[in-house]
């Protein structure tokens, strides 16, 4: 690990302007500490933001949700607002990692997270995202893990979080402050498929800082959940995994709001799904179709074709879960 | 001596010879290719070698901070290379070697110790961080040096093999516990994930964890 200096923020200002000197944020450390040691990471200066004022879990006054940047992912899944509103939120954050880690871990870092990639965590291998033009080796190594949906020939990671696929699935905002003031943006907009610069992996300028997430409100009742199927049964990665919100009424359903985790190099917005669902009456073969659509425009490395089917069958069977029920 | 106020218990006796443990052996023998790796490095007699080292005190560059904490109910006031974790700091600085390193990574759970009450892993708190925190490891899990009853349960049940993983198993069994998951076999093989097993106790670790939950034997 490289030398660094280290200085604790006492108000969002301060900590914005270090940030904008060159600072790098640290909240729960527990992705940043690991690349820093395994030198991935090399920033010269960390800046602690965790004791900020900005854990704050609150229903919004329609009927959405906000979460702070800060709140713990432990207390954010432990939440009884959240458990009551979205389910599906709750749901993801408990399939995350593991008991320790949501203890540390906080939601604006996981929304930030960087790849899991093995050889964008390994410093000898070319990489473009750790180094820009230095070439893919998942592109021909072993991809098993790897993307399906949204890769470019620089790379082919997937975005590793369970929550962002709930907030990509749900439309949420992503709130920021930044050395030109306040500005909101959509999830869809705020993280980077990899494209020609894979190295800019989110739209955040120098010195921002996330302050909150907010999930808008969502026509009642609702019907949400979130399904991850990987490797081992638990502490694990998705190989697959799926959000699913609907609204249902007089047999009709209404809204459907669906994404995909575990095959894009961000989390994937599922829109034909939505599309054939909204308006029609649920049934087992309604499931099936939509779930036809989930891997539209996928693009199969040699180690991970078997993606594509898991994939709309993860979508079918969630479908069938959070929509089955009468 | 690198540090102020620190508890005469957490130190090697000094200036006494002591038998040569597995351990310092250990660390004796590794220590001259380190030394001469890092010295080629740094050309420097000021710059810390690596980020367990003993920091004499402050440095100018910034590089690294003093820390006041509770560790296992005694103050501990130091001054730490900022790249220290707080797992190095036990294991190295203060002998404090319960706690294990498995992957150095956050993927195994050896290193659980609990911090303000709630487990953590080790290996990804810097101890830089901990000013003004509580901090609680398996060599301060009953104040009086007696076994908690998961560790007696871990003895009756046979729950673990080499031994690796039990520090770590019983810090996390103590928090999940406490925070309530226990409500059946299933519920406690979930919230104890985070704590692998390389000898495959899991189902022994299990009925340790219940057995304690229920305060039946
Ligand atoms: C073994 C292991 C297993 C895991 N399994 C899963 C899993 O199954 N599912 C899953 O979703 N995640 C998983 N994770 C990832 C984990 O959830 C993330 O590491 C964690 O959420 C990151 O949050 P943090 O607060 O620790 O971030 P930090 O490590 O503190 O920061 C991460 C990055 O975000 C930046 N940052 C942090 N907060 C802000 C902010 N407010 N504004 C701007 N920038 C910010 C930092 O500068 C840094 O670049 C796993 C991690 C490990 C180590
Ligand atoms: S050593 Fe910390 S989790 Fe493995
Ligand atoms: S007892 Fe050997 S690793 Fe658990």
């Amino acid at each position: 690990m490289f030398p660094f200096t280290y200085t604790r923020a006492t108000s969002v200002h301060e900590a914005i302007e270090a940030g904008e000197r060159g600072g790098r944020y640290i909240a729960g450390g527990t992705t940043l500490v690991d690349l820093m040691r395994e030198t991935v990471e090399r920033p010269s200066a960390l800046v602690d933001i965790v004791g900020l004022p900005l854990s704050d879990v609150s229903a919004t006054p329609r009927g959405g949700l906000r979460i702070g940047a800060l709140a713990r992912m432990a207390d954010v899944a432990a939440d009884p607002v959240v458990r009551q509103t979205y389910p599906a939120v709750a749901q993801a954050l408990e399939l995350s990692a593991s008991a320790q880690l949501r203890n540390m871990a906080t939601i604006g870092g996981n929304v930030m997270q960087r790849p899991r990639c093995a050889y964008f965590r390994d410093v000898s291998a070319p990489c473009n995202r750790r180094e820009p033009g230095s070439g893919c080796s998942a592109l021909e190594g072993y991809n098993r893990t790897h993307a399906i949906l949204g890769t470019s020939e620089h790379c082919v990671a997937t975005h590793p979080s369970d929550l962002a696929v709930v907030l990509t699935a749900f439309e949420a905002t992503v709130h920021l402050v930044g050395p030109e003031g306040r500005r909101a943006t959509p999830i869809g907009h705020f993280l980077l498929p990899p494209g020609d610069t894979p190295d800019q992996e989110q739209d955040l300028r120098p010195g921002e800082l996330i302050v909150a997430l907010e999930i808008p409100p969502l026509p009642r009742p609702l019907r949400s959940g979130y399904l991850k199927v990987r490797d081992r049964e638990s502490y694990e990665f998705a190989l697959t995994s799926v959000a699913v919100a609907l609204h249902i009424r007089g047999g009709v359903i209404h809204t459907a709001k669906v994404a995909a985790g575990g095959v894009g190099t961000i989390p994937w917005k599922l829109p034909a799904v939505e599309q054939h669902l909204v308006g029609r009456r649920p049934s087992p073969d309604l499931w099936g179709q939509a779930a036809e659509r989930a891997a539209d425009g996928a693009r199969p490395l040699v180690h991970n074709g078997f993606k594509t089917e898991l994939l709309r069958r993860t979508v079918e069977r969630q479908l069938r879960i959070v929509g089955g029920r009468s | 001596m690198s540090t102020d106020a620190q508890e005469p218990e957490l130190q090697p006796e000094e200036g006494r010879p002591s038998p040569l443990s597995r351990r310092t052996f250990i660390a004796a023998t590794g220590t001259a290719t380190g030394v001469a790796v890092a010295a080629g490095v740094t050309g420097s007699g000021t710059r810390p070698v690596s980020a367990t080292e003993d920091v004499a005190s402050e440095l100018a560059d910034g590089t690294t901070s003093r820390v006041s904490f509770l560790l296992n109910g005694r103050r501990q006031s130091l001054v730490v290379d900022n790249r220290a974790s707080l797992l190095d700091l036990l294991r190295e600085r203060l002998d404090l070697t319960g706690t294990k390193k498995g992957c150095d990574a956050g993927a195994c759970g050896a290193c659980t110790v609990h911090v303000d009450g709630r487990r953590v892993n080790a290996c990804l708190t810097f101890a830089a961080r901990l000013d003004g925190a509580q901090v609680t490891t398996i060599e301060g899990l009953t104040p009086d040096g007696d076994l908690h009853p998961l560790q007696r349960a871990f003895i009756e049940q046979d729950a673990l093999q080499c031994g690796f993983c039990t520090p770590g198993q019983i810090m996390s069994g103590v928090a999940c516990i406490r925070e309530g998951h226990t409500g059946s076999p299933e519920e406690i093989r979930e919230w104890m994930s985070g704590n692998i097993c390389r000898c495959g106790c899991y189902v022994k670790i299990v009925r340790a964890v219940a057995q304690t939950a229920t305060g039946g034997r």
